[in-house]
């Protein structure tokens, strides 16, 4: 995903030399967050939607429900899956064709985060223990990337699950039977994303495309209701060390409590 | 309907589950202390053919890893003007768990390719290496629990047996929250059963954490001292790291001297 080589070192000095005065390209401070914008409920044929933007990046989450079978070693719970594309309309660096590692592993990062803080309450989309469940799928669509993916996605995937309804039903003789009316699905924790870039030994939050494109390592923070760390994941071809990863979890706490306000409403 | 199959059904369970994952006397279930690695087996030079090589056994797991390269990359396209292109496969055979695993790589698969290869790259001076191809095989025979972990161990000795300029080897060990208490390289049953899961390799001498990744839940302040307790376990791994790496030269010298 990165330019020539030779752009990367032209810009890696610039946005390096701002860094390391506590600016950055486009006027942030290095903790801030690019502008939030969450629409909810955009889709209506999902179960749930959302639709971030954050600065110029642009995701869209659905949900969909369906009945499907437990795993056999969880038989009284519903089932999660979450599944990432990278559109080819979103960047011009995204081609068409099955998931590559980019997007396996934002989709993976989304769902450790969702099914660690046990955000969805899956004993509670049982619906014959063994046989069916509801199964719950999020979809992640990103629609115009310009960096940080993950916490937009984060984001989205929380707001579109805390937007699903769930449709009203009752089980007769084995046979589900729709009724009318919907209740939401029964969400339990809020868990949010927090990506730092690594960029000349500094750490900054909500790496933006360009930053991206020069930062030597990323490291994603999932902070959950509590402020309990539920997932991580460090990624980039670089390192970090130990006081820089303590340094981002305090700072992945404040920032976690700040996007959660955004999206958890009342 | 998406597949049925869940990372848990591909590892290893023991049959009974015991009711306690830890003993009153601190013991765990394979006898270990709380801080105890399991028993650790490292060979380096193993195949053939090879550029690079080596073989690890930590408890049940057993990993072969082989390094091929610097060479001319395949396709031509993907040659990177300003340095190697480091490259990695971790895959898993079908027979490594209890149920067979399909040998197509798995999104699980997939993932931990890419976070090893990071973990390792930091490590190799990939800019000696202009226009040129290094790539990593692991092969897991038999998983029990930090597989990436072990694996990052083993592939960076076969980098360093393939002869690759590197700044430091890369050792990793797990850490985790098991019946609410901090353990050290987990096996399959504590990850499965236990609460958290905190996987980390590092540049020993250089003090860089290359792969943090993180599952379950932890506290800021339990997190903190689980990264330590990961941190003490690479460096007690990586003696043994270091004296495989060793043992190859010795017995070639022996060879040699014969």
């Amino acid at each position: 995903m990165s330019s020539s080589p030779m752009v990367v070192r032209v810009k890696q000095k610039r946005i390096a030399e701002l860094i390391s005065s506590g600016k950055r390209l486009d006027g942030r401070g290095l903790t801030d967050y690019r502008e939030v914008k969450l629409e909810v409920g955009v889709i209506e044929r999902a179960e749930g939607s959302a639709r971030v933007r954050l600065g110029k990046t642009e995701v869209m989450v659905g949900t969909k429900i369906e009945v499907g079978q437990p795993f056999p070693d969880v038989p009284n719970q519903g089932v999660l899956t979450v599944n990432a594309e990278l559109v080819p309309l979103a960047s011009p660096t995204f081609e068409p064709g099955p998931p590559d590692e980019n997007s396996i592993e934002l989709a993976r990062i989304v769902d450790r985060g969702i099914r660690e803080s046990k955000a969805i309450e899956l004993e509670k989309l049982c619906i014959e223990p063994g046989k069916k469940v509801f199964v719950v799928f999020i979809d992640i669509y990103v629609l115009n990337h310009d960096g940080n993916l993950i916490d937009a996605s984060s984001i989205a995937a929380l707001a579109a699950l805390l937007n699903t309804k769930m449709f009203n039903y009752e089980v007769e003789g084995g046979e589900i039977k729709v009724k009318p009316g919907y209740t939401p699905l029964p969400i339990k924790n809020h868990p949010i994303a927090v990506t730092f870039a690594k960029i000349n030994d500094k750490l900054i939050v909500d790496p933006w495309l360009e930053e991206e494109q020069v930062m030597e390592t990323r490291l994603t923070i999932t902070m959950d209701k509590d402020g309990k760390i539920c997932a991580m994941q460090k990624g980039g071809h670089g390192y970090f060390t130990l006081q820089q990863i303590l340094e981002a979890v305090k700072i992945a706490r404040e920032k976690a409590e700040e996007l959660r306000k955004l999206v958890v409403r009342g | 309907m998406p597949k049925r199959k869940t990372e848990k059904k591909k590892l290893n369970i023991p049959q009974k589950n015991p009711e306690k994952l830890i003993a009153k006397d601190d013991v765990r279930i394979d006898g270990r202390k709380l801080d105890e690695l399991r028993p650790v087996k490292i060979e380096v030079g193993v195949l053939g053919n090879a550029d690079g090589s080596a073989y690890i056994e930590q408890g049940k797991n057993k990993i072969l890893a082989a390094v091929y390269g610097p060479k001319e990359v395949h396709p031509r396209h993907l040659a990177l003007p300003d340095r190697a292109l480091l490259r990695c496969r971790y895959h898993m055979a079908p027979f490594s768990v209890e149920e067979r695993k399909s040998p197509a790589p798995s999104r699980r698969e997939v993932e931990l390719s890419k976070v090893i290869r990071e973990a390792l790259e930091p490590s190799v001076f990939v800019e000696y290496y202009p226009r040129t191809s290094i790539d990593i095989f692991i092969e897991v025979l038999q998983a029990d629990g930090g597989t990436r972990c072990a694996a990052i161990t083993v592939a960076s000795l076969a980098l360093a047996d393939a002869g690759i300029p590197m700044r430091d080897l890369v050792v990793a060990c797990a850490a985790g929250k098991v019946d609410g208490r901090l353990v050290v390289d987990l096996t399959d049953f504590e990850d499965k059963e236990g609460e958290a899961d905190v996987p980390l390799a590092l540049m020993p001498n250089l003090n860089a954490i290359t792969l943090l990744q993180m599952d379950g839940g932890l506290t800021v302040d339990e997190f903190e001292k689980a990264v330590n307790l990961a941190i003490d376990g690479c460096r007690e791994l990586y003696k043994f790291q270091k004296e495989a790496l060793k043992s190859k030269y010795v017995a070639v010298k022996e060879a040699v001297e014969e």
